[in-house]
C-alpha cells in the first residue's frame, strides 16, 4: 500500500515482543512465502481493522526491551500495514514509551503536587546527586520526573519500569527504596491502604467501599459471596429497557467530571441504529490528585466487570473497552486476571450466566498520556492512533469508538449502576441531595491527618470531609484546598462549608472534578504548586490546537516572570496577559484539557493566594 | 480491478479509486500478480494467466446459482440470456477452482459480493485486452455487468481505463481502420456520404487494416509503404524481431514523431512534430468521454511544427488544396459532420469545464452516463446482448521446455518502450529486470543480481534475476520499459485477437538458463 519502510530490522528480542502480542505471522508476512493460495485478504480495510493493535505492540516492544527501536518500529508496522511516519507519531506521544534507547530499568519519580507536599522535590535532588541528572545513563537504570502517578494518599510515589519484568508501583518512597529497586535489590513491595475508612473501626452504610478490605480481590469466589454478580443477574431479569428505567429513575450523574446524566447517554447508545455498539470503561485516571477509580480497580476489580456486563447488556455492545492508564500496574494486573477468571467461569464471553448473552472485555493500557482521559483522545489511543481529542459533535453516543455509537462511562460511576439495579433507581435516588444523588469517592490528600479515599453522600461538607480525614496535619491552619485537581479551582477556608455537590460547588465557582480534595497547610508554598500545575498542562498539551498548545506555554511562561520578580513594575501586566490567554484557552480549545488550564492559575490569583496578605506567606510572595 | 495495475499504469485515476476505498468501498484486484493495486484491495484472486474467462463465467453461474442476478434489467434491456445461462452452467466452481487456482471460496464471495452491491464497477486495461482472445474476455466481463445490471447507472459500470490522455481521442477522432470521426462506419454508405460531401473526395468504402494485420501484409509484401504517426512498434510489437524485419524491408518508411524513437531510425523521412500537450491547440477525450481543451504553452523546439500544419502540407504536395486551418476550425468541422461531439463549441468546453459525449447541441449539458438508456422502459434502442465466451487457454502452452509463464507490464514512473519517460531520472526506477518468486530462485539456484538467459520459442534475452515475493512460483514478470536494455518484446508471441487485432504480451511460455561462469 505504497507505504515506505524504514531501513532497519528488529532484533531477534524486538520480534519476538510483538510476535507475543500481535501472535505468529502468517505465511505472507514473512518474505519469500509462497502465494500458492492464489488469494491475500488485506487492504486498506484490514489495515483499519488491525490499527487497534499498534499501541499493544508497541507497550510488547516497550515492556521487553525498554525502548521501541526503529527496527521494532519497522516490523510493527510491517505487520499492521501502518506507515511508520504515523507509527512513529504515536510511540512518540506517549510519555511511557520511548522511541530513543535508553536504560532498561527506569524510575519515574513523581513531583506533582501532592508529592510534592511530601518531599518529592528532596527526593528528586538526592535522585540526581546519585544518579546524575534526569534520563542521564548510570549503568542499567536512569529515572525521571513524572507527573502525578495517581498515589497522592501513599506519597511521594515511584513508578518502575523494567525491561523484561512488570512494572511496579511504589508508595510512599524514599531515595534508599528507589536505588534498591533500580539495581534490583529490591522486589515488589505490599502497598499500604488507601480506605482509612475499611480500617477498623469500619465506617457503616459503604456501598462503592462495600466489599474492600473484606473480599478478596483475587478471588471470584470470595466477589461471590459478598453479593458478586447478583447485580448482573437482577439486570439480565429486568432486560435493556428495564435497566436504563432504573438508571435514569436513579438520576445518577457521571463521576469523571462532566457530570452528564448517565441514564440518557445510555438511552441514547441503546436506541442508536448503526451497529455494533461499544461500551468504554475510562480508567485513564490522570487528574493529579485522582486516585478513586484505582483503589476500586485494585481492590474490587470484579465489581469494574460486573457493572461494564450491565452496562453493556443495556446499551446493546458485545464489547467493552477498559482503558487503563498506563501508570497503574498493579490495578492492570488485578484486572487481567479478574477478567481471566470471569471468562473461565462464564461471566463474560458468548453466553454469559448462561442466559444468552455475549460480552467480552478488552482490556487495554494506556502508556503516559493525561490527555488520553478525555473521551474521544481515548477512542483514538483505543484505535492506533495518536491520542488527540475529536472536535464534538458528533457526540460519542453517536460516533465514537471505530466511529460507532458508544457509552463512556468512568469507573466510578460504572460501579454504582450494580446498586442501582439491585436496590432500584428510586433507592438509589434518597442518597445524597436532589440534583446529586448516590454516594461518592473524595480523594483526600495533601496536609490532612489520614490521607486516603473516603465515601460519603453527595452533600457533606467539605470541612466535614476534612474532619473525617483528621484534620489538617499537625493541627495546622488551614491555607486553601485544591478541589478538582489540576483542572478544578482553589477554595478559600472560608468556603469550605458548601456541600459536596454538583450544584453547592457551582456555587462558589468551582467544581468537582474527580473529586480530588487536596489540602494545603498554612506553610505550603502555593505559588511552587501552581508552577507545577502550569508546566504539567504545558506538557499534557497534546498540541494539536494553537490556542491550548500555545497558551499553556504563556500561561507558564508568564507565571514564571512573577515568581522570578514578584515586586516588579509589571506584574499587573503579567496578570492581565495571563486572565487574556485564559480566556482565549476557554473559548477556543478543542477539549477540555485547554479550557480547564487556566481554572487553578485563575482561582489562585482571584483568591490572592501567593500574596502576602494572604494567610501564611511562602517566600516568594507577590 | 479486473487486469490492471491502475496504482502504477494509472496513478491519477488510482487516487479516485483511493479516496472511494477511503470512504469504504471495497476492492476486489485480479490479477496473477500481487500488483500493489492489489496490495490496497480488500482481497486479491491471484488467477493463473490468461484463465479470465473461466473466473467471469464461473462468476456469472454463481450469481444464477444464488439467485441473485437482475431479473427485471434481463428481461428488459438484454438479449441471449438463456444461450449465456445454459452455457455457463459448465464453469462449475469446480472447474474454475482447477482452471484459475483461486479457491472456489474466494470466487463464490466474488460472485456474491459483486451482485449484491448497490453501486459495482468492473475496471479492466491490459490485464484483459493483451491475449489472444481480448475480446472475449471483455465481453464476459460485460456479461457479468448485463446479469446484474451493474451499467448505466450512477456508479456502477464497465470502466476500461485508456492508457494515455488521448487514447480516446484517437478514437473519437476516427484514427481506427473502420470508424470515421464520431464512430461513423466506413463500409456505411449513408455516413460515407455525408463526409464525401464535406470533403469532396472519394472515401475508400472498405476497412482499412489495425496495426497487426499491416505487420501481415507487410509480411506478404502488400504494404509496403507506410506513415507512423506517435507510434514506435520498432519496440512495442509482440515479437520485435520480425516486426523490426518487416519495417526494414518496406520501400518507404515516414515517421511523425516528438522524439528521434528506434522506428524513426529506420525511417527514410523523419517529420518532427510538436508535442500535443502544452505546444498545441486543441482536445483531448478522457476515458469517461469528456472532451477537454487543452491549450499552446510552448512553441515546440527547433524544426519541429505542429501535427495539423505537417498533414495539411503534406496533403498540399499530394495536389489537394488545404488551406493550413486552425485547431478550432478543425474542431469545427467535426461538429458539423460528428453528432456526438455537434454541441461542444471551444466556448462551452471552456465554460463547463470538459463535456462527455454524446453533445447533440449546444443546449445538450453531455452524457455523464452512456447506457442509461437500458434503464428505460421500454430500452431506448437495442437492447444489449449477452455474448458466449468460451475459455481457451493462452496460446503459448506451459511445456517442460518452458515452464515458467512470462508476462509483462509497466510500473509507475515509466511509460511503455519508455520513449517519452526514459530521458528523466527517477529515484524508484531500477535497472531492468526479470522479476521471479523467490521459489523459482531457489528451484533454479538463481541468487538475485545475478544475470540469466531468458528463452521463449522466439528467442532468448539475457537480464538479471530480482526477487519478487508478490510472485506466485511458476509466475515471472517483466516490462518494456528499456528495450534498449533488455528487450521483452524477442520473446513475446504475436498470436492476436482476431477481433481486436491485439497481441498476446501477457502469457508467454520461457524458461531460464544460467549463464556459465566462463561467458559471463
Amino acid at each position: 500500500m505504497d507505504l515506505h519502510w524504514i531501513d532497519a530490522s528488529p532484533s531477534e528480542e524486538e520480534r519476538e515482543a510483538v510476535d507475543a502480542v500481535l501472535g505468529a505471522p502468517s505465511e505472507h508476512d514473512t518474505p519469500g512465502a509462497s502465494l500458492e493460495e492464489h488469494v491475500i485478504r488485506g487492504g486498506h480495510a484490514l489495515a483499519q481493522e488491525q490499527r487497534h493493535l499498534l499501541l499493544p505492540a508497541l507497550h510488547g516492544v516497550q515492556g521487553a526491551i525498554g525502548w521501541v527501536s526503529k527496527g521494532a518500529l519497522n516490523y510493527i508496522c510491517r505487520r499492521l500495514t501502518v506507515p511508520p511516519a504515523e507509527a512513529y507519531g504515536v510511540a512518540s506521544f506517549y510519555a511511557l514509551l520511548s522511541t530513543e534507547a535508553r536504560p532498561p530499568r527506569v524510575a519515574h519519580i513523581c513531583d506533582d503536587i501532592a508529592c510534592k507536599l511530601k518531599g518529592a522535590d528532596e527526593i528528586c535532588r538526592t535522585m540526581s546527586d546519585r544518579f546524575g541528572p534526569p534520563g542521564s545513563a548510570n549503568g542499567e537504570s536512569t529515572w525521571y520526573r513524572s507527573p502525578c502517578l495517581g498515589q497522592c494518599e501513599r506519597a511521594p510515589a515511584v513508578l518502575f519500569q523494567l525491561a523484561g519484568e512488570n512494572d511496579w508501583e511504589m508508595a510512599p518512597s524514599s531515595p534508599d527504596a528507589i536505588e534498591k529497586a533500580l539495581v534490583g535489590k529490591q522486589d515488589r513491595l505490599a502497598l499500604p491502604s488507601s480506605t482509612p475508612q475499611t480500617r477498623t473501626p469500619r465506617s457503616n452504610g459503604l456501598h462503592l467501599l462495600r466489599r474492600v478490605g473484606i473480599a478478596d480481590p483475587e478471588s471470584l469466589d470470595d466477589y461471590r459471596s459478598h453479593r458478586g454478580f447478583r447485580g448482573l443477574r437482577r439486570a439480565l431479569e429486568l432486560g435493556p429497557t428495564g435497566i436504563i428505567r432504573e438508571v435514569k429513575d436513579s438520576r445518577i450523574r457521571g463521576r469523571g467530571g462532566a457530570a452528564f446524566p448517565m441514564g440518557i447517554k445510555w438511552e441514547a447508545v441503546a436506541q442508536a441504529p448503526v451497529r455494533p455498539h461499544y461500551l468504554v470503561c475510562n480508567a485513564d485516571e490522570s487528574e493529579p490528585g485522582t486516585f478513586k477509580d484505582r483503589v476500586l480497580m485494585e481492590e474490587d476489580p470484579f465489581a469494574v466487570i460486573e457493572a461494564m456486563a450491565i452496562a453493556g447488556f443495556a446499551t446493546g455492545c458485545e464489547t467493552g473497552y477498559l482503558y487503563i492508564r498506563g501508570e497503574y500496574p498493579h490495578a492492570t494486573a488485578r484486572l487481567t486476571q479478574a477478567i481471566e477468571q470471569a471468562r473461565n467461569r462464564g461471566f463474560l464471553g458468548d453466553n454469559v450466566m448462561g442466559e444468552g448473552f455475549r460480552f467480552d472485555i478488552n482490556l487495554r493500557r494506556g502508556a503516559g498520556a493525561y490527555i488520553c482521559g478525555e473521551e474521544t483522545a481515548l477512542f483514538n489511543s483505543i484505535e492506533g492512533y495518536r491520542g488527540e481529542p475529536r472536535n464534538k459533535p458528533p457526540f460519542p453516543t453517536q460516533e465514537g469508538l471505530f466511529r460507532k455509537p458508544t457509552v463512556v462511562n468512568n469507573v466510578e460511576t460504572l460501579i454504582n449502576v450494580i446498586d442501582i439495579v439491585l436496590e432500584g433507581g428510586t433507592a438509589f435516588a434518597t442518597i445524597g441531595t436532589d440534583d446529586s444523588t448516590g454516594p461518592k469517592l473524595f480523594c483526600l490528600s495533601g496536609a490532612v491527618e489520614r490521607p486516603g479515599l473516603y465515601e460519603v453522600p453527595f452533600g457533606t461538607t467539605l470541612k466535614e470531609l476534612i474532619e473525617l480525614a483528621g484534620g489538617v496535619i499537625g493541627r495546622k491552619k488551614l491555607k486553601t484546598v485544591l478541589l478538582g485537581g489540576a483542572a478544578g479551582s482553589f477554595v478559600s477556608p472560608d468556603e469550605i462549608n458548601i456541600p459536596l455537590t454538583f450544584d453547592g460547588t457551582r456555587s462558589i465557582g468551582a467544581s468537582l472534578g474527580s473529586g480530588v480534595i487536596m489540602v494545603f497547610d498554612e506553610e505550603a508554598n502555593l505559588l511552587d504548586t501552581v508552577l507545577r500545575i502550569a508546566a504539567f498542562f504545558r506538557d499534557e498539551s497534546c498540541g494539536q490546537c494553537v490556542p491550548c498548545r500555545v497558551g499553556t506555554v504563556r500561561q507558564e511562561e508568564a507565571l514564571q516572570r512573577l515568581a522570578r520578580h514578584p515586586h516588579m513594575e509589571s506584574a499587573e501586566t503579567e496578570k492581565a496577559l495571563i486572565e487574556e490567554v485564559a480566556l482565549v484557552m476557554r473559548d477556543a480549545s478543542i477539549c477540555g484539557l485547554g479550557q480547564t488550564a487556566a481554572n487553578v492559575v485563575q482561582s489562585a490569583l482571584e483568591r490572592n493566594l501567593f500574596s502576602h496578605n494572604g494567610n501564611g506567606a511562602g517566600k516568594s510572595n507577590l | 480491478m479486473w487486469g490492471s495495475n491502475a496504482r502504477e499504469a494509472h496513478p491519477i485515476f488510482f487516487h479516485h479509486i483511493l479516496k472511494g476505498i477511503h470512504n469504504g468501498a471495497k476492492m476486489y484486484t485480479i490479477d496473477p500478480r500481487r500488483t500493489s493495486s492489489a496490495q490496497w484491495s480488500d482481497v486479491w484472486l491471484g488467477l493463473d494467466v490468461g484463465s479470465d474467462i473461466a473466473l467471469a463465467n464461473a462468476v456469472g453461474r454463481e450469481i444464477l446459482e444464488a439467485g441473485l442476478e437482475n431479473r427485471s434489467f434481463i428481461t428488459n434491456a438484454t438479449t441471449g440470456f438463456n444461450e449465456y445461462a445454459n452455457f455457463v452452467d459448465r464453469y462449475t466452481l469446480d472447474f474454475a477452482e482447477k482452471a484459475t487456482g483461486v479457491p472456489r471460496t474466494t470466487i463464490q464471495e466474488l460472485a456474491h459480493t459483486y451482485a449484491k452491491a448497490d453501486r459495482a464497477q468492473l475496471c479492466w486495461t491490459l490485464g484483459i485486452t493483451e491475449h489472444h482472445n481480448a475480446t472475449d474476455n471483455v465481453l464476459a466481463l460485460i456479461n457479468l455487468a448485463l446479469l446484474t445490471g451493474h451499467v448505466g447507472r450512477w456508479g456502477s459500470g464497465l470502466v476500461p481505463l485508456r492508457g494515455q490522455n488521448n487514447v480516446q481521442g484517437g478514437g473519437d477522432m476516427g484514427a481506427i481502420p473502420n470508424k470515421l470521426p464520431g464512430f461513423q462506419d466506413v463500409e456505411n454508405n449513408e455516413h460515407r456520404a455525408k463526409f464525401e460531401k464535406e470533403w469532396g473526395v472519394k472515401i475508400p468504402s472498405k476497412k482499412g487494416l489495425h496495426l497487426t494485420l499491416m505487420f501481415e501484409a507487410m509480411e506478404n509484401k502488400e504494404l509496403r509503404t507506410l506513415y507512423i504517426i506517435g507510434e514506435n512498434p520498432a519496440q512495442s510489437e509482440a515479437d520485435v524481431k520480425r516486426a523490426n524485419k518487416l519495417l526494414e524491408g518496406l520501400d518507404h518508411l515516414v515517421v511523425q514523431d516528438i522524439f528521434l524513437t528506434k522506428t524513426a531510425e529506420l525511417a527514410h523521412v523523419v517529420l518532427p512534430a510538436a508535442a500535443a500537450w502544452a505546444e498545441c491547440e486543441g482536445t483531448v477525450t478522457s476515458s469517461e468521454r469528456r472532451v477537454q481543451r487543452v491549450r499552446k504553452a510552448l512553441s515546440p523546439p527547433g524544426d519541429a511544427r505542429d501535427d495539423i500544419a505537417i498533414i495539411s502540407d503534406l496533403a498540399r504536395r499530394l495536389g489537394q488544396d488545404w488551406k493550413t486551418l486552425s485547431a478550432q476550425e478543425v474542431w469545427d468541422e467535426l461538429r458539423s459532420l460528428s453528432p456526438l461531439h455537434a454541441g461542444m463549441t471551444y466556448a462551452r468546453l471552456e465554460t463547463l469545464g470538459g463535456i462527455q459525449w454524446p453533445c447533440k447541441d449546444e443546449n445538450d449539458p453531455g452524457s455523464p452516463l452512456l447506457h442509461d438508456r437500458l434503464w428505460k422502459r421500454p430500452v431506448d434502442g437495442r437492447p444489449a446482448p449477452f455474448h458466449v465466451t468460451a475459455f481457451v487457454p493462452p496460446v503459448d502452452k506451459l511445456t517442460k521446455e518452458y515452464p515458467l509463464r512470462l508476462t509483462t507490464g509497466r510500473r509507475l514512473d515509466s511509460y511503455n518502450t519508455g520513449v517519452q519517460s526514459s530521458g528523466y531520472r527517477s529515484p524508484i526506477r531500477n535497472q531492468e529486470t526479470i522479476d521471479l518468486s523467490p521459489e523459482d530462485g531457489m528451484r533454479y539456484h538463481i541468487t538475485e543480481g545475478e544475470r540469466v538467459r531468458i528463452l521463449s520459442r522466439r528467442g532468448s534475452i539475457e537480464a538479471p534475476v530480482r526477487y519478487d515475493v508478490n510472485l506466485r512460483p511458476g509466475l515471472a514478470f517483466m516490462t518494456l520499459h528499456s528495450p534498449d536494455e533488455v528487450d521483452v518484446n524477442q520473446l513475446t508471441i504475436e498470436a492476436w485477437d482476431p477481433k481486436s487485432g491485439t497481441s498476446e504480451f501477457k502469457a508467454t511460455a520461457i524458461r531460464i538458463e544460467k549463464i556459465p561462469l566462463a561467458s559471463r
